[in-house]
């Protein structure tokens, strides 16, 4: 339904290579979480996906057909900051995707068409846990709050492909873990298909059901795919979970860790778990 | 404690505001007062008496030759032409601004064309309006909109380019044409930086005002004063000027409040 395929995509600016040979076949309703280094291209690779970049050589095909030219309604986006509109209502914001299809014109509904949005609109923020604060203004939020509030906007503009570009990277723990379990959940409802960049392994590994990993081998060279995992033994559960369950779920020490103990790849785990590695800890890093 | 670290207390506040606007007060009384105790003729810094006289002839009694009362005239006049001015200044700034703030090939064309005009000095060209378009109201207006409104676009098109590329990309993941984007997130965000525009225009707004009363009207403000200034009679232009001030303070401070009124997120989001 919506399947993404990456085909032998390079990047270059001005005769530096960012990105090399990046080929990569993305089922429909998968969640690929790609992880690496900070710097290494994993957030250019994203905004390929979303139009924002053309790629210097390849091509990128979204259900078989070339990505358009310029980001579109059938691939949503969050971004860690500035993903909801400041001068707009936490409802404000969420019926925006509804008053820009609903008026071609002026972009705002009134009258019958108004209160029906409104009313979708509020269905969605009870959704993901937002009622009772419609009149507020995002920045009278809390990080946890914009994220869920810029997740649920992007889902009111019912978008196919799902493209996150380390959206709760500056959120604390707990908070990051409650909003995990609403993302889970938000996937399994929709079956989109998510792409989500994340410098967080334990994060990728919760939520992915694959996990790329990007990474620069040689410094002359271009980031490239070193490994690509699926997750076993994550799929989809069918029974509906109330986002309390979900929290309960999410700490627990979920199978991931299982996954990663056997499977982080070693080289990579040196070059970013120890960012500024000492020797020793290097050392530790490689089995 | 390091002075930087040190802060006035609440009473301290106040004196400290008011200090001075006080002593610029005593230092001209007691300048005033020196001169006329030498001279009593002396023009040049009239008493406080001799100023509300002024006021009292200018502000409260019907002018012989004109039976009106000049202050408010003046007022009138001087306040028709600015607003008119300011009107129009911020009308082709808001959508000029945000048309060459959002799309590109406006951008590639105009910006140059605009820093360049923008350089020309307004009051260089007065000669050019009053050639082109007679010394009547129109010259005056037009002053006012070549010398505040270059500014005024050139401040909406930076501010457009400063909204964060994300919040573009992400309405348009929401499906928005560039029209809609235009109307529901650039346009009202624009609004309350464009009060932060006009408030700085206002001072230059003033200047070219008085200027071109000065030089070519028949009432109005800085006709005033330039009228009387033959006579030397500081005893109408200092109530004058300060009359002047005050509207213009008052402006900034509507303004001020307007912006803080209408646009609540706006404080939440940058003023914390």
């Amino acid at each position: 339904m919506s399947a993404i395929s990456v085909r032998d995509v390079w990047q270059v600016y001005d005769g530096r290579v960012v990105l090399e040979r990046i080929s990569l076949e993305i089922k429909s309703g998968s969640f690929v979480a790609i992880v690496g280094p900070s710097g290494c291209g994993k957030t250019t690779f994203l905004r390929m996906l979303m139009s924002e970049e053309r790629p210097s050589r390849g091509t990128i095909l979204l259900d078989g057909r070339p990505l358009p030219d310029e980001p579109t309604a059938d691939r949503g986006v969050v971004f860690q900051r500035y993903s909801v509109l400041p001068h707009l209502t936490v409802l404000g914001n969420i019926m925006l995707p509804l008053e820009f299809l609903g008026s071609r014109l002026l972009g705002r509904l009134f009258g019958a068409a108004r209160r029906d949005a409104e009313a979708e609109a509020r269905a969605m923020l009870a959704h993901v846990g937002l009622d009772g604060a419609e009149h507020l203004y995002p920045a009278q939020l809390s990080g946890g709050m914009q994220q869920r509030l810029a997740l649920a906007q992007a889902l009111m503009g019912k978008p196919r492909v799902l493209l996150l570009d380390e959206p709760f990277s500056a959120l604390d723990p707990g908070t990051r873990a409650e909003i995990h379990g609403l993302t889970k959940r938000l996937w399994e409802e929709t079956g989109m298909t998510v792409v989500m960049v994340t410098h967080d392994l334990s994060e990728a590994f919760r939520l992915g059901t694959r996990i790329v990993v990007f990474e620069r081998l040689e410094p002359e060279r271009g980031t490239r795919i070193t490994f690509d995992i699926p997750v076993e033994g994550r799929k989809k559960p069918q029974e509906h979970r109330t986002p309390r369950e979900m929290h309960i779920v999410t700490q627990e020490k979920s199978p991931c860790d299982r996954i990663a103990v056997g499977r982080r790849p070693s080289a990579w785990s040196a070059a970013t778990t120890t960012p500024i590695s000492t020797p020793a800890k290097a050392a530790a890093g490689r089995p | 404690m390091r002075v930087i670290n040190r802060h006035p207390g609440r009473q301290a506040r106040q004196i400290l505001t008011a200090l001075p606007f006080l002593a610029a007060v005593i230092a001209y009384f007691t300048a005033s007062a020196i001169r006329l105790a030498a001279n009593p003729e002396d023009r040049l810094l009239p008493s406080l008496g001799q100023m509300a006289a002024a006021v009292r002839r200018m502000a409260f009694s019907q002018d012989i030759a004109s039976g009106q009362y000049l202050l408010l005239s003046d007022t009138a006049m001087s306040l028709q032409r600015l607003l008119l001015g300011l009107a129009i200044a911020v009308g082709i700034s808001f959508a000029v601004g945000i048309a060459v703030g959002m799309v590109p090939y406006l951008r590639r064309t105009f910006v140059a064309f605009i820093a360049a005009f923008s350089m020309v000095p307004p009051l260089a060209v007065l000669p050019i309006l009053f050639i082109a378009v007679g010394i009547g109201e129109t010259a005056k207006v037009t002053l006012i909109v070549i010398g505040t409104a270059p500014f005024m676009i050139r401040d909406l098109i930076m501010r457009v380019e400063e909204l964060p590329r994300p919040q573009l990309i992400k309405v348009q993941t929401l499906g928005a044409t560039s029209w809609q984007i235009a109307l529901r997130v650039v346009v009202p965000q624009m609004l309350p930086r464009l009060i932060d525009a006009l408030r700085l225009s206002l001072g230059p707004a003033w200047l070219y005002l008085i200027s071109a009363e000065a030089i070519a009207a028949e009432s109005g403000l800085g006709y005033r004063i330039f009228l009387v200034r033959r006579y030397f009679a500081m005893d109408v232009i200092l109530p004058y000027v300060a009359w002047i001030t005050l509207l213009a303070f008052l402006f900034d401070a509507l303004l001020r409040v307007f912006q803080r009124r209408a646009f609540p997120w706006f404080a939440l989001e940058y003023m914390r």
